[in-house]
């Protein structure tokens, strides 16, 4: 589960003119032999991309372990998991669209809203009396095909309008909520079409549908981003946009692909989300911008882009997921969770940053 | 005041991993005269103030001020001293106003309250001292014109008891009137007994308003305290030129026939208030330089050939089809690609493998459905690697950690993956070691004989005329000179380039 190469500690090399020093330890994975090369040193057990992975595993791990302590048989049970994992599906398959924007040097605010959004459109008196009319799958269609759009609008304005993506997708947030209201009248819509709950609502093999989708997506995702020309360019546009530029990619038209893509997922979380709560709802996604940023950076991914991780954002989502559990099953409130969750973010960016040091200073 | 000169330099040296930026520099400045730093791009001029305002630690030498050893070991100290610099690009802070930027760091206050009117009136006087009373305090400095801006960054000096003044280039961005202004303020400034250090290309100024001269040439002092007055012109140049590094040059082909169709055309290319007119002709095999100096419109001529820039008239044909304007894509498509003059910030993707810096432009060719053979990647990347021979080995290492000629290398090899048809090489060998130097040169010249139209751009004249087949001399945004590389020496390029005319 190598990811691709990354650098550690971009923030911190001192400028020192034409020159870096070439003699820095890296993590080799084919070495040419040849006459004078020198032998590669291996870094740190904790620095390469493996160790930041194992880092987050071990702090999984640890919150699992403190579910066990507290909570016993209920914690560890195939159900208590299962449900852990259904909860976080929704918000996973947002994340991993996230971390492509992120990847590729932008943001995307607008992502709990366009979900709110989706599942509104989706789930219309109009849109659910065509599917019952026609086929389920209409609701499936509108829902990604408004994610879709509302991404090539924050794409467009961004990479052709050139406004900030913090700002273009901040509007977003704004606009697409308030669409959803109008369009909802602010009233939680039920979804009658037997059909579309049968689909998400299934089980394959005991895992519930929701569980799997969110894995193919993160399975797609990672080859998404590092077996493919996409994630290659992904990764060039959001290191260096201008040398991207002058190598040939169509910077502008990469970017617009991307918000796209997480528009996407957007849609598709809806439609997970309006399952799992049989309702299309404006208050749907409140917040998930935060838990998806929030997943996708303690996952490792660089926040000014260039480098990405997908294995990393899906454990972001599982730490985020399971400490939420961990402390329901505790009955504490939500408000503990939402300091808790602070503490480890933090904690999190700080650790990253020390081993980014460390593999560069050494 | 004593009689020792105010500052003096001995054996300044400082090194950069792979390059050493100053070899032994020497300089002495009186207080009160104007002394003139001359050399071509990258002789040092730029290190060699950095370390005055100690940006750079010296790795060796001594600096004495009045006489007496001195540690600039940290910007604040060298501004406790009196020395103050004024960069090409200015540092001031757009949104902030005049008053505030010229205060910025020392601000006037009382009781930790700033004082507005007390700032306004001392920016007020300084402003009048430099003769430009026209400048409103208050207004922001975003708002100013380049000329006014700097006018600005100087009363910034002033504000606090500048000894010694460091310009560089401060006539880049003026025009004639406002040139004679900076002269006017630069002699009231000397006879109060401040020393100016001044950094200029253009030698007809350094006549009109230096009083010596220190050249500098890769990296050492070749000349110190020259006369202006008493030193021709013929004899800066050659001061300034005379080789040092032995440059290695690959042998020229067989001419190419010059009635062969040219690959590159360009014809009537503008950019509207950098360059206009240019018409260039690059045939397969050919190597064309362009010589001129920095902020002569260079690298923007082929930026904007390339589709970075949007022309803003002309066109440019590659094997007779007209490119769509300002479109790199179609640039790239028709097999054009550039080696950037900033190699790290527009060339190279730093934190990626070398590998995926070569694939970048081609990765069509590895893909299938989208999905890259990164293996098939490897197995190419390594084959042109070895024959270019990047050091160290190893296609997975990140870009980053590669010396500047071996970064260069893997820029080249990417176009070499390519196999593009139009070669744009700006500054190609900036940071470059001498032994990767020629090993460029060789390898430049074997993609020309290969079929390669190639342009080259270049601060060095010897590269230029080294290289090239024709060269091409720009000037202010204009093609002064066309002709075979054979028919020019250095010296008339650098009067081309300096005075527009030949000597």
């Amino acid at each position: 589960m190598s990811e691709q190469s990354t650098s550690r500690g971009a923030e911190h090399v001192p400028d020192v003119g034409e020159v870096q020093n070439p003699v820095t330890p890296t993590r080799e994975t084919i070495t040419v032999e040849r006459a004078g090369a020198e032998s590669p040193s291996s870094g740190g057990l904790m620095s390469g991309p493996f160790g930041r992975n194992l880092g987050l595993v071990l702090a999984l791990l640890l919150i699992c372990a403190a579910g066990v302590v507290t909570a016993g048989d209920r914690f560890a049970s195939i159900d208590n998991i299962l449900t852990v994992l259904r909860f976080a599906s929704a918000l996973g398959v947002v994340a991993i669209g996230m971390t492509f924007v992120i990847t590729g040097g932008g943001i995307d605010l607008s992502v709990g809203a366009l979900v709110a959004l989706c599942s509104v459109w989706a789930t219309t008196f109009a849109t659910q009396t065509m599917a019952t009319d026609t086929h389920w799958t209409i609701m499936v269609f509108a829902a990604l095909a408004v994610g879709a759009g509302a991404g090539l609008v924050n794409g467009l304005v961004i990479a052709y309008g050139k406004v900030v993506p913090f700002i273009t997708t901040l509007a977003m947030l704004a606009a697409a909520r308030g669409l959803a209201e109008i369009i909802s009248e602010r009233r939680t819509q039920i979804v009658t079409v037997d059909g579309f709950k049968d689909f998400f609502g299934a089980d394959v093999l005991g895992v519930p549908l929701l569980v799997i989708i969110f894995a193919l997506v993160s399975l797609g995702g990672w080859v998404l981003l590092n077996r493919t020309t996409f994630g290659r360019r992904t990764l060039a546009v959001g290191g260096n946009p201008e040398a991207a530029r002058l190598a040939g990619i169509n910077v502008n038209r990469h970017t617009v692909m991307l918000y796209v893509l997480v528009g996407v997922c957007c849609g598709l979380a809806a439609l997970m989300l309006i399952s799992r709560t049989t309702t299309g709802s404006s208050t749907h996604g409140y917040m998930w911008e935060l838990d998806a940023i929030a997943a996708v950076v303690i996952g490792g991914t660089l926040l000014t882009g260039g480098r990405g991780t997908i294995v990393g954002t899906v454990v972001g989502v599982l730490i985020f997921a399971t400490l939420g559990n961990v402390f329901t099953l505790n009955n504490q409130d939500t408000s503990t969770q939402a300091v808790a969750k602070g503490l480890i973010i933090v904690v999190a960016v700080l650790l990253q940053q020390r081993l980014a040091r460390n593999a560069t200073s050494t | 005041m004593t009689d020792s000169p105010l500052l003096t330099m001995r054996g300044i040296v400082k090194r950069f991993p792979g390059v050493l930026a100053l070899g032994g520099v020497e300089l002495e400045v009186r207080a009160g005269e104007v002394h003139c730093l001359l050399g071509q791009n990258g002789a040092g001029k730029s290190t060699l103030i950095k370390v005055l305002s100690a940006s750079y630690q010296p790795d060796e030498g001594e600096i004495l001020w009045e006489g007496e050893p001195v540690a600039l070991t940290t910007p604040q100290a060298s501004m406790d001293l009196g020395i103050s610099t004024i960069y090409q690009e200015l540092d001031l802070v757009d949104d902030l106003s005049v008053a505030e930027n010229i205060f910025l760091g020392h601000e006037l206050s009382r009781g930790g309250f700033s004082q507005r009117s007390e700032t306004i009136r001392r920016t007020r006087e300084l402003l009048a001292r430099l003769g430009h009373s026209e400048i409103q305090p208050t207004r922001s400095v975003g708002r100013l014109s380049p000329a006014a801006q700097q006018i600005v960054s100087m009363a910034r000096a002033l504000s606090q008891d500048t000894r010694l003044l460091i310009l560089d280039e401060p006539s880049a961005v003026l025009d004639q009137g406002e040139v004679d202004n900076l002269f006017r303020v630069i002699r009231d400034l000397t006879s109060e007994g401040v020393a100016i250090v001044y950094i200029s290309h253009r030698l007809e100024e350094i006549r009109q308003i230096g009083d010596r001269i220190t050249v500098l040439k890769d990296g050492s002092t070749v000349a110190t305290g020259l006369a202006v007055d008493q030193t021709p012109t013929s004899e800066l140049i050659k001061l300034m030129t005379g080789r040092s590094i032995e440059y290695v040059f690959p042998p020229r082909g067989e001419a190419v026939p010059a009635d062969a169709e040219p690959v590159l055309d360009v014809s009537g290319l503008s950019l509207a208030g950098v360059f206009s007119d240019v018409d260039l002709q690059v045939r397969a095999g050919e190597i064309v330089g362009l010589a001129g100096l920095v902020g002569a419109g260079r690298s923007e001529i082929i930026e904007t050939l390339y589709g970075a820039r949007r022309a803003t008239a002309g066109t440019v044909r590659v094997n007779g089809k007209e490119l769509r304007r300002g479109s790199v894509p179609a640039a790239v498509k028709a097999g054009m690609g550039l080696c950037p003059e900033e190699r790290k910030s527009q060339g190279l993707l730093l934190d990626q493998a070398v590998y995926s810096n070569i694939t970048v432009s081609s990765m069509s060719r590895f893909s299938r459905l989208g999905l890259l053979d990164s293996r098939a990647e490897r197995k190419r990347s390594t084959e042109l690697t070895e024959s270019l021979d990047v050091r160290p080995a190893g296609v997975d290492r990140l870009v980053r950690l590669l010396s500047g000629g071996n970064q260069q290398k893997v820029v080249l090899a990417r176009w070499l993956l390519r196999e593009c048809r139009v070669l744009l090489l700006d500054e190609p060998t900036r940071g470059v070691d001498v032994g990767a130097r020629a090993e460029i040169y060789a390898l430049v010249r074997s993609l020309a004989d290969s079929g390669v139209a190639v342009v080259v751009v270049s601060s060095e004249v010897e590269e230029v005329l080294g290289l090239a087949d024709r060269v091409l001399v720009v000037r202010e945004g204009r093609v002064v000179h066309v002709g075979p590389s054979s028919d020019i020496d250095e010296s008339r390029v650098l009067d081309l380039v300096m005075e527009g005319k030949v000597a």
